[in-house]
């Protein structure tokens, strides 16, 4: 992801009622106005009334506003939270499968190690590496592996929460 | 108390003073029309969904008080689609009940299964899928709480047959006489910022050629008094959007009339030249902007909404009043009395005003004898001979145009229409449910022929509940409007437009339908005919005006113009503008 795309992404952390049916309505209200939803993870919260969103929204599809002045009118969503790029901490998980040739391996293990990620299993000619991190560390990780060839790929879209007082990320 | 979920959602309907509900039964809801025959609530049977839809809509439109529908599942639901949307767009408070297959057989494709909620959840307010009897009251009392608060609009409860049946176990519930909401992410915000009330206040003593832009939301925030204070005491225009016909008197000397595509001169060229627009529950909606880069382009504006949404959405505000529109323009008033209107000179604009309004009144060429009638000739001659607070239903082409026009408004809540979706066969069933809601006043419904074809076979409702409505049929044998636009735009070249005007025979069909009919032909029997139907209270009546189909509506400004570039009558085109 370029620095100006970065810039154009807007993550919205949505905390909604946990009831049937309410990811169906906030996913349906971004196409029904034609706002483009970058990425978006979903999960229960501590509270089990209720559940949380975030959304990875193109600002170029729509006014920030206006998104966020919709989704407050869906009668489930209780809160949103506007996460400013660099106030926040973010992170996404990737699941890899890739071709690894003998010859290969102890570099990609090696530049794996030092990204943070894990082997997660390991077959015949191939290897399953898992790493987190934000999603341009994973960007870059996924580019320096495409050329051994990467098999199966599985990112889980963004989450996000506010930085505390003193950010040390 | 046990009860069984059928017997509570008509309890729970009746304590939130529901007194008349309009529906069809089916299956799925069979077991909550058992309970009915007990209740206290009037139930007015529909010969088509659209119809019970449109029909609660009217009854909210001339009220104020939510209206209700009930229908089953299935093809019931998806008549009833109409409706919602329109109540949508134009948000009118109205609940509507579908049957739901049960709830074992839900996703199952089941006989009549239909995703209802899905299917509605872009054009509801909110909607609820209820799963559990005992959540029945709770559901019931949230579903009014959120079509009535905020900015008003259409709620939907679907309900599954087995949580209503009394011969399943499932519809057994407890009843409480106090249920309590659970609504955490719904808080209708009505309070208005005083530092905002300040900067608009500002901005309206520093105008020199200020304008109150009106929609319906003044009329939803019952609105009207308030607004009429702040035009008295700051001495600005008002121009009532096709919503908002009535919420301020077309009598009173700072009435513009309506602004948009098919306004006239004066409101749309004040608009389009203010430097201020107050916009008071107004949406700015295209059809009254026009072309968006063009639209008054020296005017700052001052928008007044209870949704936050609307703020900003289409032009952004030098103020924004987030808030309900009667608490806003009462704290302006108050405002404006201690600190004054400002000392800028208005005389100039005031004159410019008054000379649009003599130069370019609305006008079309007169019915000739021997002649098909001219409509607009039709609709003043119904103005003067009826009570000044009659209610009116219109349907969607040039007949609502011309009503919109030429009718005179001077009381809220007597214009009814359908705006934002432009629905075809609103008014029939529409005038039914204002009648049912105020039977004391007079109801027309001035239609086309195309629209009362969709909707006409509600008369046989309006007979045999006794509802007796009056309805102005402009008969010019075309799809009017559509014809209008292939006039202008694709060289009269008339695609599908001609309905015929003798098939089928309206006042034989209206007749059929056990109402009083009347064919006028001729201008010199319009007045006649307008009173005897004045004197039929005992039926409905419809009247088949035989009217001019060349007739075109004026002004116009034509999609993707601005309003600058309005079209003007004929014989004023040589004014100087
Ligand atoms: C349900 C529906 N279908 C189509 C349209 C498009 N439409 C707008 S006005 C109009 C013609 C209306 O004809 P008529 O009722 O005869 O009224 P007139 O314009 O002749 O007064 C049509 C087809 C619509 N608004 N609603």
């Amino acid at each position: 992801m370029t620095e100006e795309t970065e810039r154009r992404n807007h993550t919205l952390v949505v905390t909604v009622e946990n009831k049937a049916g309410v990811l169906a309505r906030v996913a349906s209200l971004f196409a029904r106005r034609a706002f483009n939803i970058k990425s978006l993870a979903v999960a229960p919260i501590d509270d089990e009334d209720l559940s949380r969103i975030t959304i990875v929204v193109d600002g170029a599809s729509a006014p920030l506003e206006q998104v966020v002045n919709q989704l407050n009118k869906l009668i489930n969503v209780v809160h949103i939270q506007d996460l400013q790029p660099g106030h926040a901490v973010e992170r996404e998980l990737m699941l890899v499968t890739v071709t690894v040739e003998p010859d290969h391996r102890d570099d990609i293990v090696e530049k794996l190690d030092r990204a943070g990620g894990k082997v997660m299993s390991v077959g015949i000619d191939a290897m399953m590496l898992s790493l987190v991190g934000t999603p341009d560390r994973i960007d870059v990780f996924e580019e320096f592996l495409r050329p051994y060839g990467i098999l199966d790929l599985q990112r889980t879209g963004r989450v996000a929460l506010a930085n505390l007082d003193e950010p040390i990320d | 108390m046990k009860l069984d979920g059928g017997q509570a959602l008509i309890r729970s309907l009746e304590l939130e003073g529901v007194e008349v509900m309009f529906g069809l039964p089916g299956g799925a809801i069979l077991p909550v029309y058992d309970p009915i025959i007990d209740s206290s609530i009037r139930h007015i049977l529909v010969r088509h969904e659209q119809g019970a839809g449109h029909m609660a809509e009217g009854y909210a439109h001339a009220t104020g008080r939510p209206g209700v529908a009930m229908v089953t599942s299935g093809p019931a639901a998806t008549n009833i689609v109409t409706p919602l949307c329109d109540a949508y767009l134009d948000s009118v408070p109205m609940v509507v009940i579908t049957g739901q297959v049960p709830t074992g057989a839900i996703g199952t494709d089941a006989f009549q299964e239909c995703d209802t909620t899905g299917m509605t959840s872009g054009i509801t307010k909110h909607n609820f899928l209820v799963t559990d009897a005992q959540d029945i009251p709770r559901t019931i009392k949230e579903a009014f709480h959120i079509a009535t608060t905020g900015r008003p609009g259409p709620v939907l409860v679907d309900i599954p047959k087995d949580i209503v049946d009394p011969n399943n176990p499932n519809s057994a519930m407890e009843w409480f006489d106090n249920v309590e909401m659970d609504l955490p992410g719904y808080h209708p915000d009505t309070s208005v910022e005083p530092a905002a009330i300040q900067a608009a206040v500002a901005l309206m003593q520093a105008a020199e050629r200020p304008v109150l832009y009106v929609g319906g939301g003044i009329l939803k925030a019952r609105a009207a008094e308030a607004l009429r204070e702040l035009a008295e005491l700051t001495g600005f225009h008002v121009v009532t959007t096709l919503m908002a016909r009535g919420a301020f008197p077309d009598s009173h000397e700072l009435c513009l009339g309506m602004p948009g595509m098919h306004g006239n001169f004066t409101a749309v060229t004040a608009m389009q030249e203010s430097d201020l627009l107050i916009a008071l529950g107004s949406r700015f909606d295209d059809r009254i902007t026009g072309r968006l880069d063009g639209f008054a382009v020296d005017a700052k504006i001052i928008h007044v909404d209870i949704d936050p949404a609307e703020l900003g959405k289409v032009r952004r505000p030098d103020v924004a009043i987030q808030g309900d529109c009667r608490v806003a323009i009462e704290a302006m008033v108050e405002l404006l009395r201690v600190q004054g209107v400002g000392e800028s000179d208005r005389q100039a604009w005031r004159s410019r005003i008054s000379g649009w309004q003599e130069r370019f009144p609305l006008t079309y060429d007169p019915s000739v004898p021997g002649e098909a009638l001219k409509p607009q000739f039709v609709i003043e001659k119904l103005r003067d001979a009826t009570p000044d607070d009659t209610i009116v239903a219109s349907g969607v082409g040039q007949h609502q145009m011309w009503a919109s026009q030429y009718w005179k408004f001077d009381h809220p809540y007597t214009w009814i229409n359908s705006g934002g979706l432009g629905t075809m066969g609103f008014s029939i069933p529409a005038a039914i449910g204002a009648k049912v809601g105020c039977p004391d006043k007079t109801v027309w419904a001035i239609d086309g022929d195309g629209c009362f074809q969709m909707t006409a076979q509600e008369l046989v409702t309006a007979t045999v509940e006794n509802i007796p409505i009056k309805v102005a049929l402009l008969n010019n044998s075309y799809l009017g409007m559509v014809r209008q636009w292939q006039d202008m735009f694709y060289d009269e070249r008339h695609s599908e437009v001609f309905l015929s005007k003798d098939v089928p025979d309206y006042k034989g069909w209206a007749e059929a339908m056990g109402c009083f009919a009347l064919r006028v032909d001729d201008p010199d029997e319009v007045e006649n005919a307008i009173a005897q139907a004045n004197e039929v209270n005992d039926r409905p009546v419809v009247i088949d005006f035989r009217t001019e189909a060349r007739e075109k509506v004026y002004p116009m400004v034509a999609s993707g113009t601005t309003n600058s570039d309005l079209l003007v009558h004929p014989s004023q085109e040589d004014q100087p503008r």
